[in-house]
């Protein structure tokens, strides 16, 4: 038990916990599963959505490379309660419709620019939000790719350090800034 | 209902983590053994499905379905329940317990039990322990003290592989260590700045069931290095740390002495009052529901604690129709537990330039210092602290930084601060109060009454949590750290998977259960050595001691079975 302590002790210490993540260690109040639909198309936007907070770089592909629309479908269907899950549908569509209010164009179309402006107004009002009841939508998007690219196999091996078997501990090494940090 | 014609010269009941040395001791002094697990076979390496799984092949990415958490409020609050263990724990459903206050209690049923997914802290108790609740009036005197264990200590010690630093502290006494793993910089710096402002107060490594360096005998079982993965719970394809899956059953079963038997839960042990002891024990087939009697001389109850505790409650007969020996109405009593409410952490900062290799699947203990030599405190007792310092990657960046697009991807590649914890596990009193009993018209799917749960904390357990806290706060700040939080998480009794007591071990058959050798006193043949036995709890992590009690009783009894005796 003692190293899951240290990990509870590490979500706290991170600062807020990840939507959902309740649900892992404490189950979840809701009780019914609303049917969550995730069209080719909204998968899409998911993926671009993802690609935008976390671009391809020098070195690493970005979240697109992770199936991250994918991976927000699981967790949104699987794991999100009922109440949660609403919220992320339709913030897809406040996206999208502000996208065409702003450019007369879906956020598909958008160039990566236009893209990145978009999602900085909606972090913004995001973090701005201090109601840990009703959650703003960009920050479940923000959360689910920030996890899902991070420990996909794109993510942990090439924008992180993946070592699965380290062989030995060493407990003290010299860090130089930029050094990646261990997946 | 089936006789089983093989008549073996002892039963052990559980394969757990005391079960497995129950079996391992018996079989290697020639005695024909069966061993009786409850739950599914699950053997070394073959049966650790996520063993060699990477983060991305868990589908969400190790937490689990809405569905199954709301079908598990229990389980999933598990310390180690996660995707990647989640095989090594009950559901709920399966086995219903009546909460008469809420306890949480835990249970792995499978061959090795919950000694896969252990904790693996070795710690051993100190005399002061075994003399504390009987000297300040909370106990009884323990049959027992720390000479008559020491050297059953070294036995499991040498056996399992427990790396640590000698240390020579009072509060827990050094054991035959393997290499301890390392300090990081930051736990090395916690240790400098405790010598500093608390000298006496000693943090030191880790004192882990972990082959950092493999001697000849673990080689021997064919278990290797510890690689520094830190996914021990989902079963080691190294071996490199201790289970009974391991270890312990795969060297029983090499001396052709060992039966084992999954799938078998154990209704009660048979007592003949002809003989004055116990004839067999009365198993259900969990498959077939067949009842089936195996018959043997000697009988081990490693059940986990609270199980042992049923079994003997459904032992009953005209002799004994209380439970099997339980002439002092006290089966099923004094059941006890540790406290881990309390924690605390803080941000370090001056370490930016540090880091590590490797996942250390350990973590430095901080030995009690209350109550340890006088009752210095307003409360009884003493606590354990596990303590570390870590570096994640970044969660998150200031509000100056770009917060989407590639220079945030960049800073978030990186490792973020440093942080350091503690948490506690404190001593609880044996109380009459707190107890288990026997549902009166509930049963499980095998017709075996259901446990009911009578246990919760009291005022010295409050007090010693807000003690904690304090204590906790205090050398956080004495080491430099910022940003400290506290909490007492109120978290139910059980949820530490640390019960204990209810058999309790005693020198005097009017107030306790077992003798000197864990022996039932109304019934020779039958010893009980997993957390039941516990005649206090101390405040050391309990499993090794169940560990050495169990080579100790098992010895003993394969003796007196050699002389006849039994």
């Amino acid at each position: 038990m003692d190293r899951r302590q240290a990990l509870k002790l590490t979500s706290v210490a991170l600062g807020g916990s990840v939507i959902g993540a309740e649900l892992f260690l404490a189950g979840c109040k809701g009780n019914t599963t609303e049917s969550v639909l995730f069209s080719e198309e909204v998968i899409a936007l998911l993926d671009e959505v993802g690609e935008t907070i976390l671009p391809e770089t020098e070195g690493s592909p970005g979240a697109k490379s992770a199936n991250i629309g994918l991976f927000m479908k699981d967790m949104v269907t699987d794991c999100y309660s009922v109440k949660e899950q609403p919220i992320f549908m339709k913030g897809i569509h406040t996206l999208n419709n502000t996208a065409i209010d702003q450019f007369s164009s879906g956020f598909l179309e958008l160039s990566p620019e236009e893209r990145l402006g978009l999602l900085l107004e909606f972090d913004k009002e995001a973090q701005s939000r201090d109601d840990d009841e009703t959650p703003h939508f960009f920050t479940m998007m923000k959360q689910l790719t920030i996890l899902g690219y991070f420990t996909s196999e794109p993510g942990a091996t090439q924008a992180l350090r993946y070592n699965p078997t380290p062989g030995k501990f060493i407990g003290c090494i010299p860090y130089k800034k930029g050094d990646k940090a261990w997946a | 209902m089936k006789n089983e014609s093989d008549v073996f010269d002892a039963i052990v009941i559980g394969s757990g983590i005391s079960g497995g040395w129950a079996a391992k001791e018996l079989c290697e002094q020639g005695l024909k053994t069966l061993v009786l697990e409850r739950g599914r076979q699950v053997e070394h390496n073959k049966d650790y499905p996520t063993a060699n799984m990477h983060p991305w092949e868990f589908k969400y990415r190790g937490g689990m379905s809405r569905d199954f958490n709301e079908k598990n409020p229990l389980i999933t609050r598990a310390a180690g329940f996660g995707a990647d263990t989640a095989h090594f724990f009950v559901e709920d459903k399966d086995h219903p317990y009546v909460q008469e206050k809420p306890f949480d209690w835990i249970r792995g049923y499978q061959v090795g039990g919950r000694s896969i997914i252990w904790g693996r802290a070795c710690q051993r108790w100190s005399e002061y322990e075994f003399k504390a609740p009987n000297k300040y009036g909370y106990g009884i005197e323990w049959p027992i003290g720390y000479n008559d264990i020491a050297p059953w200590y070294s036995h499991v010690e040498k056996f399992i592989g427990v790396c640590g630093n000698e240390d020579g502290i009072e509060a827990m006494p050094d054991g035959e260590f393997l290499p301890p793993f390392g300090f990081n910089c930051v736990e090395q710096h916690m240790q400098d700045k405790m010598k500093e402002h608390f000298p006496d107060r000693h943090l030191v490594h880790a004192r882990w069931a972990h082959l950092t360096e493999p001697k000849e005998i673990h080689l021997e079982q064919g278990r290797g290095k510890c690689q520094a993965r830190n996914l021990c719970m989902r079963g080691c394809p190294f071996g490199g740390y201790f289970s009974s899956v391991s270890t312990t059953l795969p060297w029983a079963k090499k001396t052709g002495n060992l039966t084992l038997r999954p799938f078998s839960v154990v209704h009660s042990i048979i007592y003949d009052e002809k003989t004055g002891k116990a004839s067999g024990v009365k198993v259900i087939d969990t498959n077939t529901k067949e009842e089936i009697i195996f018959k043997a001389r000697i009988i081990f109850l490693n059940a986990s604690a609270l199980n042992s505790n049923l079994i003997l409650l459904n032992s009953r007969s005209d002799r004994f129709p209380h439970g099997l020996g339980n002439d002092n109405g006290l089966l099923g009593k004094y059941i006890c537990f540790h406290i881990y409410r309390g924690s605390a952490d803080g941000r370090m900062e001056g370490f930016d330039n540090k880091y590590f290799f490797g996942r250390n699947p350990s973590e430095p203990i901080l030995a009690n210092f209350r109550n340890l030599k006088e009752l210095e405190m307003d409360f009884k007792g003493g606590y354990t602290t596990f303590c570390g310092a870590y570096r994640n990657r970044k969660g998150s960046v200031d509000a100056n930084s770009a917060q989407l697009g590639a220079d945030f991807k960049h800073a978030l590649s990186e490792p973020g601060d440093w942080y350091i914890y503690m948490y506690m596990q404190g001593e609880t009193i044996p109380k009459k109060e707190n107890r288990v009993y026997l549902s009166k018209d509930q049963t499980d799917q095998w017709g075996i009454p259901l446990l009911v749960t009578d246990v919760d904390y009291d005022e010295n357990d409050d007090k010693m949590v807000a003690d904690f806290i304090e204590q906790a706060e205090d050398m956080l700040e004495k080491i430099g750290c910022t940003e400290i939080l506290s909490r007492d998480n109120k978290q139910p009794p059980g949820l530490d998977i640390h019960e204990m007591g209810g058999v309790r071990m005693g020198k005097n058959p009017n107030d306790s259960l077992l003798n000197e050798w864990n022996q039932m006193h109304l019934c020779k043949n039958v010893f009980v050595t997993d957390g039941a036995c516990m005649t206090s709890t101390g405040n050391q992590s309990p499993s090794i001691l169940y560990m050495a009690l169990t080579a100790r009783a098992a010895t003993y009894a394969a003796e007196e079975f050699k002389k006849g005796t039994l």
